[in-house]
């Protein structure tokens, strides 16, 4: 199936309570494939198409603050819409999966695939500190997979987690494995497991506020350091990644998602040349692999952090590497993909030749 | 033999008092502020049907956004203009609870336009309580969507001009076209009768709510004694003056 359909198909499986989503080229398939599967009919699973993304966001605001599993879709255009919903959802520190099927920008761009949403969806996006968890898939079994993990992060952090992901992996069709059916959550077991939420204010507790106003900036103070320690954590605990051909690499290409999967072709045309590269892929772009990155500096003679855009991640992987070894960006814009070939050539050119 | 404070403060002596559901926190409105004596109102009503565990309300951004301190029920605290669109994710997945939404004329009729509209349009099952006091009360009195010609705001100062600013939005008209609106409804709290008429407004609100009959609006046409640089009582007589014409009280749908 394709990776969109495989979020949806997904989401029902994994238990999700409400669906909330506005089209956009190239992840429309999302929407369509929930309103042809009609899971209100099956788990109960709400499904509504907004009047906008600033709705849909916030939409998912009202259904995670009643602790519910709630997600929203969209592509770049539309992600710059939710940037306001999802700083008050980090604020009033929400669970929620967004998925971001990344097209090319800036403005209405293309509709081609690109990676240019880097800085926005790992540097928190909307006004204040903050962060989302995300995810960036390679594969459409990882699109299908990501939706549960991201769940699970977001309510295990109270933080809303992203799907990173792009049109090429969005429309790419592969083979998927599902997992099975899970209930989706009772009324009774969202009072358990998530005390803070919105249920209807019980004789036993206190009311509930979902909220991410506090006037007393010392207060305000203290919620922050409380919300950057819970990066912090984090950064200890989820980092995710893969490697290939990395134990005796000389050079490291660093890439995610669909570039990732160009970059591990360019690093078997690069050893049939004899030349001993590796890569590295972030599944995890925050938090970011930086350890990883900075113990592999140790080990080769450069690297070489590929995405589909001007170069955005390579800032995170120069903060790594923090000097130790040459590090440059390769990447096509605006929708165009590299290939492998063009790779291996901006490796030789840039730093093995520079 | 002389009567004394303690013969009058017994219970069977008792004609009227504050909603359990309100909080001991002092409310942070200005004098003759219009927001205390609907948060009241709204206490009473969630009190009085006995839904109090079973209500989320969603405030807003504005003079009111604090409302959550006032009356004991579940609260979301939505950005500004969204209330509409949170009160729908509430609503669509614990559709077994009430939901109400609060919010100003800035919030609601401004930069919440397509929330509102289209909240009302898909029929939310919820209440939508829209405080119009023709300003911006919270940043300091500039100009609202609401504002009436001629009025002077801070960023009005010489008065609204209907060439510059276009006419004094009506929400409430614009919501009473719509198929979705079970109930619109304008009302005010300026005299001991109106905030009666008000209440039974909002009772009939909730109750629209328990029978699955769509959105129910109720506007309350309200005092900015501050923004309106002026005294509650002349604020009053501002209001019926200037405001009612504009915006005349009654009901304008109700199926
Ligand atoms: C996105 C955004 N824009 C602007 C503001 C600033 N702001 C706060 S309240 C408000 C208007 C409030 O007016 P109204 O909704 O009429 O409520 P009132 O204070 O009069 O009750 C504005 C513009 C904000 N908080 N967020
Ligand atoms: S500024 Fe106006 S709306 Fe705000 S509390 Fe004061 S009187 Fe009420």
């Amino acid at each position: 199936m394709k990776g969109n359909e495989a979020i949806a198909e997904a989401a029902i499986r994994c238990g999700v309570d409400g669906y909330f989503g506005y089209p956009i080229t190239p992840q429309s398939e999302i929407m369509e494939t929930l309103m042809l599967l009609r899971p209100w009919e099956t788990t109960g699973m709400v499904v509504l198409q907004a009047e906008s993304e600033i709705a849909s966001i916030n939409m998912v605001y009202g259904g995670a603050g009643c602790g519910k599993k709630v997600m929203t879709t969209s592509s770049s255009p539309g992600v710059s819409l939710m940037q306001e919903g999802l700083t008050y959802l980090a604020g009033a520190e929400l669970p929620c999966v967004v998925v971001n099927v990344v097209r090319g920008g800036p403005g209405l761009g293309t509709i081609q695939p690109a990676q240019s949403d880097y800085f926005q969806s790992t540097k928190g996006g909307g006004h204040g500190d903050y962060n989302l968890i995300v995810l960036a898939p390679s594969s459409v079994q990882e699109m299908a997979d990501f939706v549960e993990l991201a769940f699970d992060l977001a309510f295990k952090y109270r933080n809303p987690a992203m799907i990173l992901t792009d049109g090429m992996i969005g429309q790419m069709m592969e083979k998927v494995e599902m997992k099975p059916f899970k209930p989706r959550w009772t009324n009774e077991e969202i009072e358990q497991l998530s005390p803070w939420s919105t249920t209807g204010k019980s004789a036993a507790r206190e009311r509930n506020i979902i909220t991410s106003v506090e006037l007393d900036p010392l207060a305000f103070e203290t919620f922050n350091k409380k919300l950057q320690a819970k990066y912090r954590k984090m950064e200890q605990e989820e980092v995710r990644f893969e490697t290939f051909e990395c134990d005796d690499a000389e050079y490291l290409l660093v890439a995610y998602g669909s570039s990732a999967r160009i970059c591990q072709k360019s690093v078997q045309l690069l050893r049939a040349k004899g030349i001993k590269a590796g890569l590295l892929r972030p599944i995890t772009l925050f938090p970011f692999p930086t350890k990883q990155i900075a113990e592999l500096a140790g080990q080769v003679k450069g690297i070489l952090s590929v995405e589909l855009s001007a170069g955005q991640m390579v800032e995170d992987v120069r903060l790594a590497v923090n000097g130790k070894v040459k590090v440059e960006h390769y990447g096509r814009m605006g929708g165009m993909v590299h290939s492998p070939e063009e790779v291996v050539e901006a490796l030789e050119k840039k730093i093995i030749g520079g | 033999m002389s009567i004394e404070i303690k013969d009058i403060i017994k219970p069977e002596n008792l004609v009227y008092q504050k909603s359990s559901l309100l909080t001991d926190r002092v409310m942070h409105y200005c004098p003759g502020c219009s927001h205390g004596v609907v948060n009241r109102l709204i206490a009473e009503v969630i009190e009085e049907l006995g839904i109090q565990n079973e209500t989320i309300g969603v405030t807003p951004v504005g003079c009111s956004v604090l409302l959550y301190n006032y009356i004991d029920v579940d609260w979301h605290e939505a950005a500004h203009g969204r209330a509409p669109a949170v009160g729908t994710g509430i609503k669509r997945l614990r559709p077994d609870r009430y939901v109400f939404t609060y919010q100003g004329d800035g919030d609601l009729a401004a930069i919440g336009t397509a929330e509102t509209i289209h909240a009302c349009n898909r029929g939310e099952n919820i209440v939508m309580i829209f405080i119009n006091n023709g300003i911006y009360g919270m940043t300091g009195g500039q100009m609202a969507p609401t504002t009436l010609q001629g009025m002077n705001t801070s960023t009005s100062p010489f008065g609204r001009d209907l060439a510059r600013d276009g006419n004094p939005l009506k929400m409430t008209e614009i919501v009473a076209q719509l198929p979705g609106t079970c109930y619109v409804t304008r009302q005010a709290v300026h005299t001991a009768a109106a905030v009666r008429k008000t209440k039974k407004a909002l009772f009939k609100a909730f109750e629209n709510q328990k029978l699955n009959k769509g959105t129910s609006f109720v506007e309350v046409v309200s005092t900015c004694s501050s923004g309106w640089k002026l005294t509650p009582v002349q604020s009053n007589k501002w209001m019926e003056e200037n405001m009612f014409p504009y915006y005349p009280l009654g009901d304008l749908k109700d199926k």
